[in-house]
């Protein structure tokens, strides 16, 4: 294949450069609202990048995804309400609390496929939103405010805006190219075997359940952190973060963006935010606008923003030769 | 004769009121080409399914290589060397063709747990897969799209996965099932390149084929088993005759 310069290409290099001046241009313009706004599509964009893992690349549709949200955000929160604030304790415990109730709940919930994998990941997901719901020390239902931001060695500061935007950009690109990695791997191989006839998959000799399981593992860590981010983000973590509407709404990022593709997530994360900010600007009622959009993407783009800028680069191809 | 490579004793599967298979016993030699045929319904996919641990038989044993698999899970089976090929073709359809056999090299290279490495730029992968291509003669189209494939390429594709993990035994479940005549003809030149090196239990509708292929032929009639034997005492079988091959000369003649 050659790297030449297609629509694809030239729509993630304007990407990238654009998401490391946006700072710059939010200081100069001094708007700093916009700043705060891409900040927050970065994080959802990194917990839709792990979504991808399971779901595009692995075909495995967890309507739970939002859980772990609220699990890496609740450990920042909880430890810093027992007045622990180095992110040095709070993002390893954000990370293994996900990994551990990942591990659970896909031990579980992988056995069973389809309809059922569905709802059992939605009611593991609302469980837990009930049980953080019920728990009076860190706020019940109203959430926990977060009074200091996780501290790590100077300068290094995450309440300094721009500081912790760049450092959400680097983790987005590193998980970006950790999934990249993982997915033309040996086990990424494996994992999109299962994702396209499992039962073969077993049939040449590969116990499937195990693959699957530590890819639900690896993408539910992923989205730990970006909880972790989140409250640091929102200062505040409530049991909101984790409701199924959320896990909802990064379904809708990855399918907008293009399913098994590196780029489609973020694509689809500033596509949804920004769209859902714009209308919501004009009218109450954005969702009506909204919805049919995505019924469009759904109906006439199968591969999402990614797959309509890979077949205009077919396209041009084309044309060329 | 030798150890049987494959030995199925007395295996029994029902379905509610069918019988599937019927105190079902057969044995397969090493380097033999053994068919199963018998009419609609025979319960030969059922056996297949049962040999490759798809479904658990209600009562009898099967042993491999001298070992009792019959409780041994689907992937087990395969390592230890016994290769299936299916009816309905079953690929990874999203993938390409290299990656369709590279996926059955791989099963058999050890665990994936390798998270790093690009498996695309691996010869150790992709080598053997290129040669089991080759095999079967798809090597051209090793870039497609496996979906972008004929229905006569899939079978290809279907028995180069088979043959990619180094299997001791083929268990290939009606090859030819939808092939024109030219197709057919291929798929037969291919095995029987092949049956010379591997032991292969071939399940087929295919008369001309199977009769041109086995070296043993075993005929199941509601998951019985009426008759087993080398070709000619097959065609010359009576029971046979009556209950399968004479309803098929009526049907052509």
């Amino acid at each position: 294949m050659s790297r030449s310069l297609t629509p694809r290409t030239v729509a993630i290099v304007l990407m990238v450069a654009a998401l490391a001046l946006l700072p710059l241009y939010a200081k100069l313009s001094g708007n700093i609202f916009l700043l705060t706004l891409f900040t927050r599509i970065l994080i959802l964009a990194l917990a839709a990048v792990s979504l991808n893992l399971i779901l595009g690349y692995g075909g495995m549709m967890s309507f739970g995804h939002a859980v772990y949200l609220g699990i890496g955000g609740y450990a920042v929160g909880m430890l810093a309400h027992e007045g622990i604030y180095s992110g040095f304790a709070q993002w390893p415990v954000a990370l293994a609390a996900s990994a551990l109730f990942a591990l659970v709940i896909g031990a579980l919930s992988l056995r069973t496929r389809g309809v059922y994998f569905i709802m059992i990941t939605l009611a593991f997901a609302q469980m837990a939103y009930y049980v953080l719901s019920g728990i009076a020390r860190y706020g019940g239902d109203d959430g926990l405010t977060i009074y200091k931001r996780s501290q790590f060695f100077p300068p290094l500061n995450l309440s300094d805006k721009m500081q912790f935007y760049y450092v959400c950009l680097a983790l987005l690109y590193a998980a970006i190219y950790l999934v990249w990695r993982i997915v033309n791997s040996r086990f990424g191989m494996v994992v999109q075997g299962v994702r396209s006839n499992e039962l073969r998959m077993r049939a040449i000799g590969i116990p499937t359940y195990r693959y699957k399981l530590v890819c639900f593992v690896i993408a539910g860590t992923l989205c730990g952190l970006s909880g972790a981010l989140l409250a640091n983000h929102t200062d505040f973590i409530s049991p909101a973060t984790m409701y199924w509407t959320r896990s909802g709404d990064l379904i809708v990022m990855v399918v907008l963006g293009g399913m098994a593709s590196s780029f489609g997530p973020l694509f689809g994360a500033v596509a949804l935010l920004v769209l859902e900010e714009v209308l919501s600007g004009i009218t109450e009622y954005w969702q009506i606008i909204l919805g049919p959009l995505l019924l469009l993407v759904v109906l006439f783009a199968r591969g999402g923003i990614d797959g309509l800028l890979g077949s205009l680069s077919r396209g041009k191809e084309a044309g060329h030769g | 004769m030798a150890e049987p490579l494959l030995q199925v004793e007395r295996l029994a599967k029902r379905f509610g009121g069918i019988i599937a298979s019927d105190d079902l016993t057969l044995s397969v030699a090493p380097g033999e080409l053994h068919a199963v045929i018998g009419p609609n319904g025979a319960g030969k996919t059922t056996l297949i399914a049962q040999l490759t641990g798809q479904l658990p038989p209600d009562s009898g044993r099967i042993y491999f290589a001298g070992g009792d698999i019959t409780a041994l899970p689907m992937y087990r089976r395969s390592m230890l060397g016994l290769a299936r090929s299916f009816q309905i073709t079953s690929l990874f359809l999203d993938l390409s063709v290299l990656d369709n056999v590279a996926l059955a090299v791989q099963a058999h290279a050890g665990h994936s747990f390798r998270f790093w490495t690009d498996a695309r730029s691996e010869p150790e992968l992709r080598t053997p897969a290129r040669a089991a291509l080759a095999r079967v003669g798809l090597s051209a189209r090793e870039d497609r799209r496996a979906a972008a494939l004929s229905h006569g390429e899939h079978r290809q594709l279907e028995l180069a996965m088979a043959l990619a993990g180094k299997p001791r035994m083929l268990l290939l479940d009606e090859p030819m099932a939808g092939l024109g005549p030219e197709e057919s003809a291929r798929m037969v030149t291919t095995l029987q390149a092949l049956k010379r090196e591997f032991t292969i239990l071939l399940v087929e509708h295919d008369m001309e084929a199977v009769f041109a292929l086995a070296d043993r032929i075993t005929v199941l009639v509601y998951g019985r088993v009426i008759a087993t034997g080398a070709p000619a005492d097959i065609r010359a079988n009576q029971a046979v005759r009556d209950a399968y091959l004479g309803e098929q000369e009526a049907v052509h003649g």
